[in-house]
């Protein structure tokens, strides 16, 4: 209830981010057996909010999965090391100011906005690169077709808004 | 390690050059980290509206499953209706049709018009036949009623000969395509045809059940379908699924179709496509090693009985065996409600010889209505309300039972077409993409032949030629899926206000997100992640505290009548699709109409039966204004059209009618 917030505690806002988790990790969990495929702990933890690098999330799922991995990762591994992710806001999203310096960086003569193919080579030699089905899935959605570039400032409050 | 600060140049690093490339790799780390997570948080959403879809579609089915229960209570204890219409009774228990041996006898009376431009069959078919309707159901015609009850009829005398479980070999040169639920998706069926090619004696197909409801062209895909099975009968092998069912039809649209599209000739039509439903097979059995059946097993699952089981007395999921004359039970309710004695002829009619044991119409459920779940062992399947899930045990002590070694059901729609569970052995097959909505879901086929592993082929039907970005396609998704919820919602205002004010002690309108979401899932009884949908259902304040009553702002029912009281009008809304079948069931001639006499009565069982305390004077008083000509009778089509939910923020149209 709204009055008793003061006496709230950690231990409320543990409670929470179980419930949260065990809701998350429950629409994956096809078969009701409390395990998920291990390919979509990716989209559990991201679809909380958190947004680790691909390697980060490697590491995430070497601590959650069995000492003998079977493909699945259980519920009572999982819920701990979430918890924990949570508690400490590990793995913030990008802020927009962040995110739009990034694009500024890749656009050094600063035209405000990026050729398809200078995305393209950025986005799969670069860093941790995009598949083929991530890029094209990005560029349906940031290219404008006229000019064939992307403009990146318009893009990213695009895509603001659509999340919030 | 933070991959954020780009003014980390990090140390040591002497020329320009290497400078530039160590930020341009920061920068594209940012931008793939922030798109990957933005990426799968879309995915994510498709995935909870999925999610709320299932839910929704299975609680639907449950409630289907219990108007079984109010039809035995009914046909029990409603003799009045009895001894006006003895034809109720009959239409439950017994076929009223006219046993033809003809087939132009049959078709005596329906004439092809010179000016119909539809496609024409010439019996006996051939494979021109089929081409002829691909291309004429392409360009959106429709077959005639004089075609359509000419194969209806050929294909109830050929089925009738089949077993209830056809058993087919393959060779590597002779593969066999396995399709799952269509559900009258005409455009997916000519997909897989395109793909694959039309059935032929080299092109051997299994089309595993659900054809018809919930689609728009479930008329057209069974005239495919049956053309090519009376062209191809060793070929083309059909299963029996839950939908191929006249009681799900009425409530999940095909009855509608019919109805529409053939105004003249769709009581006909109706007519011998339950006697068609009932002669379909149960199942087909692949070189002695490959079950395919509609929904799946239980522990009992017995093979050896389900052989020699007469399937054509299971008219209707809806209408378990009644109990025997004398039976304690049924003595005590005829008491308690101070019926007449049902008249004699109802009573033999409802004799055994014409039903199912209690024991066999169990046994034909679970193969039609079951799932299969991680968990291991057999229980009831709580969500649909029929069959059971059945764990990975079970599939292995049944198919070791009778020496089989894979199982391949439809039944459950999912994401990629298809599913592999419990270690390989259970195969769910799907074919209906966009089941839910337009992007929710690929559709896909297998094709296997003896000796190698099943292939699986995936496919999406797109309206555009292009397809749009995923956010576009997830908003899309989601919208659909929040709006039946809410609608959902809506039904169960007063039971929700009830359930917040319980909890909100200092009626304060507020309540934390925990109280809100044990609320929503106990009233709704939907298991759903509440916490996650929160946002798109209510506002919070800055302490995350939920203001429970927004979920009611932008969003009422229809009153169809100004003075009626809201729980009435609730109630009313939340059981329409029931009524709507129970009204369908009693007009026997489809007429449109039933006497005011009938719906009182029908709603004063109905209300003991589900316990509804809504008062009979309420209802009476609706009767009363609902009888719009004065003439003793309602046209109930518009009594229900009348109960729909407003979307406040709607500019374009009304909302329909729900899901079915």
């Amino acid at each position: 209830m709204a009055d008793d917030k003061e006496r709230e505690g950690p231990d409320i806002t543990v409670a929470e981010f179980h419930k949260k988790i065990k809701d998350a990790f429950e629409v994956f969990d096809h078969e009701a057996n409390n395990t998920v495929d291990v390919r979509e702990i990716g989209t559990i933890i991201r679809s909380l909010g958190c947004c680790p690098s691909e390697g980060e999330l490697h590491d995430l799922i070497a601590e959650v999965e069995e000492e003998e991995p079977t493909g699945y990762i259980r519920f009572e591994k999982f819920l701990p090391v979430m918890t924990e992710v949570l508690l400490e806001r590990r793995y913030r999203p990008v802020p927009e100011d962040i995110l739009l310096r990034a694009f500024e960086v890749l656009d050094p003569s600063k035209r405000g906005f990026l050729l398809k193919e200078e995305l393209i080579k950025y986005m799969t030699e670069e860093g941790e690169p995009f598949s083929q089905e991530e890029m094209e899935e990005m560029l349906s959605a940031a290219i404008d077709p006229e000019s064939n570039s992307v403009h990146y400032k318009d893009y990213i409050a695009m895509m603001v808004i659509d999340e919030s | 390690m933070s991959t954020h600060n780009l003014e980390d140049m990090g140390c040591g690093t002497s020329s320009v050059k290497d400078m530039r490339s160590e930020q341009v790799l920061k920068a594209a780390l940012v931008i793939q980290n922030w798109y990957r997570g933005y990426s799968t948080r879309l995915k994510a959403r498709q995935r909870y509206a999925l999610t709320v879809f299932q839910s929704i579609e299975y609680a639907d089915e449950q409630g289907q499953l219990q108007l079984s229960n109010f039809f035995s209570f009914m046909l029990e204890n409603y003799a009045h209706i009895h001894e006006k219409d003895p034809e109720i009774a009959a239409r439950l228990f017994g076929s009223t049709l006219q046993d033809y041996k003809d087939r132009q006898d049959y078709v005596a009376f329906v004439d092809v018009p010179n000016s119909y431009n539809g496609p024409r069959l010439q019996f006996p078919l051939t494979f021109t036949d089929i081409d002829l309707l691909v291309d004429a159901f392409k360009q959106q015609q429709i077959l005639h009623a004089r075609y359509v009850l000419e194969v209806l009829f050929e294909t109830k005398k050929v089925l009738k000969q089949m077993p209830n479980f056809t058993h087919v070999k393959t060779s590597p040169s002779k593969e066999i395509t396995i399709c799952g639920d269509l559900h009258g998706k005409l455009d997916d069926l000519l997909l897989i045809f395109y793909k694959n090619g039309l059935p032929s004696g080299s092109n051997s197909y299994i089309f595993n059940g659900d054809f018809v409801d919930r689609g728009r062209n479930s008329i057209e895909i069974l005239m495919i379908l049956f053309v090519s099975f009376l062209v191809y009968p060793n070929d083309l092998h059909l299963n029996r699924g839950n939908h191929e069912d006249f009681m799900m039809n009425l409530r999940y649209g095909f009855t509608k179709e019919i109805l529409c599209k053939y105004k003249i000739h769709g009581k006909q039509i109706l007519q011998i496509l339950e006697d068609v439903y009932t002669w379909l097979p149960i199942g087909t059995i692949i070189d002695n090693e490959i079950l395919v059946i509609h929904g799946g097993i239980s522990e009992s699952t017995d093979l050896n009985l389900l052989h020699r089981v007469e399937r054509h007395k299971m008219k209707s999921v809806l209408m378990p065996p009644t109990p025997l004359d004398g039976d304690p039970d049924t003595n005590v309710k005829k008491k308690k409600f101070n019926a007449t004695i049902l008249p004699r002829e109802v009573k033999t009619s409802a004799s055994h010889s014409e039903q199912l044991t209690k024991h066999e119409w169990e046994q034909v459920i679970d193969i039609l209505w079951s799932d299969p779940r991680g968990k291991k062992g057999c229980y009831p399947n709580t969500s649909r309300g029929g069959g059971c899930y059945f764990g990975p045990d079970i599939t292995s002590k049944v198919l070791n039972r009778y020496q089989l070694k894979m199982l391949i059901r439809s039944h459950e729609c999912k994401p990629e077409g298809y599913e592999i569970c419990h270690d390989g052995k259970v195969i769910t097959i799907f074919s209906a993409s966009n089941y839910y909505e337009e992007g929710s879901n690929r559709g896909a086929y297998i094709k296997l032949s003896s000796g190698m592993a099943p292939r699986f082929f995936q496919y999406q039907v797109t309206r555009t030629t292009c397809l749009r970005p995923l956010y576009q396609r997830v908003n899309a998704i989601e919208s659909s899926a929040i709006r039946i919820l809410r609608e959902r919602i809506i039904a169960r205002k007063t039971d929700l206000i009830h359930a917040f004010q319980l909890q909100d002690r200092s009626k304060s309108g507020k309540l934390s997100m925990s109280q809100w979401a044990f609320c929503m899932e106990n009233t709704l009884g939907l298991n759903l992640p509440w916490r996650s949908l929160s946002s798109r259902l209510v506002t919070t304040d800055t302490n995350g505290d939920v203001n429970y009553m927004s979920s009611f702002q932008d969003i009422h029912i229809q009153k169809p009548v100004k003075e009626a009281q809201s729980t009435l009008i609730e109630t009313l809304y939340r059981y329409r699709s029931d009524l709507q079948i129970i009204f369908n069931v009693i007009d026997s001639d489809h007429s449109g109409l039933i006497s005011v006499e009938e719906f009182r009565s029908m709603w004063k069982l109905f209300n003991s039966h589900y316990n509804i305390h809504i008062d009979d004077f309420q209802i009476d008083e609706l009767a009363e204004r609902m009888d719009l000509n004065k003439d003793g009778s309602i046209d109930f089509n518009e009594f229900l059209k009348a109960f729909h939910v407003v979307h406040k923020l709607d500019k374009l149209n009304k909302s329909g009618s729900g899901l079915a």
